[in-house]
């Protein structure tokens, strides 16, 4: 009976070690398979763009394409700056104060992806409830800080990673 | 698969179909012993084969014309609109197919609703088929998404976002999907790929979903068991060959008229403008097809909620047979369900139109009303009646109710007619 365990036991451990190697492996062959949809090394490429900002008026923005994606780039009014910081944060769905959407000393400078955080629409300037963004999709207000107010978007608009490289000029990414 | 034994009558066949058994295999599907009670309802297995292979045909066709590439994709489909001999019918045909393909499936799905086609021993069938019905929307998606229009872009841009709901994992899933940090050319060249492989999944599956109809055999309208075969069954040719072909000469005339008479009239007009990533159309829609599923998407509001709710709108159905606790298979006999049936298909066709409206004032009122309703009626809805109703008495076999002058009056009376 011990000789037989004895013998089942080895065979346990060839399987085992069978099935492991052969784990590995497909593993191995199946990754490159999933990551080759990732994005590719000339979508990485485009991970930095520089924008002149020097024409833009107060109270008047533009649009750039980053990634793919649009960037609003705002120049705001310093009533608009205040309207902003009025907000209290409980009255924010995702509290963020405007001071942390905003570079130190370069408040009247909204940067930011300009996509609805619902499901990737592009929101409509100067409309909604809120002075700011309107998504048409699916009826999302954002504020002028781009703060989500009402509508099915878990968050506020994203801010991407910029700076600035001269007065006049930003690089996103 | 055939109970009884075939035996080729030539020598070469025999030889042949010792080898391969393709001869036996022809021979039950033409003996294939079916309900001689099956009405026009029962034929749109058939026009869903038909659909499959125009889809695919054509779809072939037009990608021998066809660029996957973020800036020539919108050119060519023009191209083909204007340049390529009779592109302009082949890519209407396939345009208006998915369309057709869906209407089909749609009557087919609500028909297993109504006899109860999706219960033992049938549920394998059914799952077969959902499965079906899931590739088929991936694959519509994907679809639309080519000739490169704005609401290919924006369409592609929603439904890839969902994912993006999934906590934690959900911005590396749309990053991987897209293969971009936006809907942009890498995700156009995976949608056509994708796009042309999905038909032949669809076609492996309605074998099997052919295959494991062949071993119980069809349902009936009375929805009882029957003796295969018997005086209650017809060979399958050339019954219900000819049934089917009148049923799809039909669908074909409707077909027909969409592709040569209103070809864009099941489209949006913004397809028509180039796809623009700095631009979201004022209005984003979907397909009509898909119409119900995104009015259950945007009546909840909240994200991951949203998402949650409108796939579990789909999934819930593969559990249906489960949900579904009466006996009796076919609505004919179930006076209370056969209320709560057509109450159903009221309040998908509800939300389908709310879902091509804007989300706000009534509609999203009538479409929260129209989520819950959907839901109420699996999960309350089929358990309950199932276990209260009383339903009508079923007769022992499909003849009965023609002989006795019962349960079929139509049918019943025909056969008095005669006499």
């Amino acid at each position: 009976m011990s000789k037989e365990e004895k013998k089942v036991n080895r065979r346990d451990f060839l399987f085992t070690a069978s099935y492991t190697v052969g784990a590995v492996g497909v593993g191995a062959v199946i990754w490159p398979m999933i990551d080759q949809m990732n994005p590719d090394k000339a979508q990485q490429a485009l991970a930095t763009t520089e924008v002149d900002i020097s024409s833009i008026e107060p109270g008047k923005s533009i649009t750039v394409l980053w990634r793919g994606k649009p960037i609003f780039i705002k120049k705001r009014t310093s009533e608009e700056i205040a309207e902003a910081r009025a907000v209290k944060l409980d009255d924010l769905p995702d509290p963020q104060k405007d001071e942390d959407r905003v570079k130190d000393g370069k408040d009247e400078w909204l940067v930011m992806l300009g996509v609805c955080t619902h499901l990737g629409c592009v929101p409509l300037k100067d409309k909604g409830d809120f002075n700011g963004w309107f998504c048409p999709c699916h009826g999302s207000h954002y504020d002028v800080s781009g703060r989500i107010r009402k509508g099915p978007a878990p968050t506020n608009m994203e801010i991407p990673k910029f700076e600035f490289v001269d007065s006049n000029t930003i690089k996103i990414g | 698969m055939s109970e009884h034994e075939y035996t080729p009558k030539s020598k070469a066949g025999k030889w042949f179909n010792d080898r391969l058994p393709l001869l036996t295999l022809g021979a039950h599907l033409t003996d294939y012993p079916t309900p001689k009670n099956l009405n026009y309802w029962w034929t749109f297995g058939g026009i869903l084969t038909f659909c499959l292979i125009t889809q695919i045909v054509t779809g072939i066709v037009l990608a021998m014309h066809y660029v996957a590439h973020a800036d020539l994709a919108f050119a060519s489909v023009e191209h083909i609109m204007r340049n390529v001999n009779y592109g302009w019918l082949i890519r209407y045909i396939h345009s208006n197919g998915a369309s057709m393909f869906f209407l089909a499936v749609y009557i087919h799905i609500f028909r297993s609703l109504f006899y109860g086609s999706y219960k033992s021993p049938r549920e394998v069938i059914w799952i077969i088929g959902l499965m079906i019905y899931l590739l088929m929307m991936a694959a519509a998606f994907m679809g639309y998404v080519l000739p490169w229009g704005q609401m290919s872009f924006w369409g592609a841009t929603v439904i890839t976002n969902l994912f993006s709901a999934i906590p934690l994992v959900g911005d590396s899933i749309t990053t991987w999907l897209w293969g971009a940090y936006s809907v942009d050319n890498p995700t156009l060249n995976r949608f056509f790929s994708l796009h042309y492989l999905i038909p032949f999944l669809i076609l492996g599956l309605v074998v099997l979903h052919i295959w494991a109809l062949h071993v119980p055999g069809n349902n009936n309208p009375v929805g009882i068991d029957i003796k295969k075969p018997s005086k209650d069954t017809v060979p399958f040719h050339p019954y219900i060959t000819i049934k089917d072909a009148f049923a799809l000469l039909v669908f074909m005339i409707i077909f027909a008229g969409f592709v040569f008479f209103t070809p864009n009239v099941l489209g949006h007009s913004d397809n028509y403008i180039p796809a623009n990533p700095l631009v979201t159309p004022a209005h984003i829609v979907p397909e009509w097809y898909l119409l119900p599923f995104y009015a259950i998407l945007r009546s909840v509001p909240d994200k991951l909620g949203g998402v949650i709710l409108m796939f579990s709108a789909i999934f819930i159905l593969f559990v249906l047979p489960w949900l579904d606790t009466s006996k009796v298979r076919s609505a004919v006999y179930r006076p209370i369900y056969r209320q709560f049936f057509w109450i159903l298909v009221i309040d998908v066709l509800v939300l389908g139109y709310v879902g091509a409206m804007p989300a706000e004032g009534i509609y999203l009122v009538l479409a929260r009303v129209g989520t819950i309703y959907y839901f109420l009626h699996f999960i309350v809805v089929m358990p309950v009646v199932g276990f209260l109703e009383k339903t009508d008495p079923i007769p022992m076999s499909i003849s009965e109710p023609v002989l006795s002058g019962g349960a079929e009056p139509s049918v019943a009376r025909k056969v008095n007619e005669k006499i």
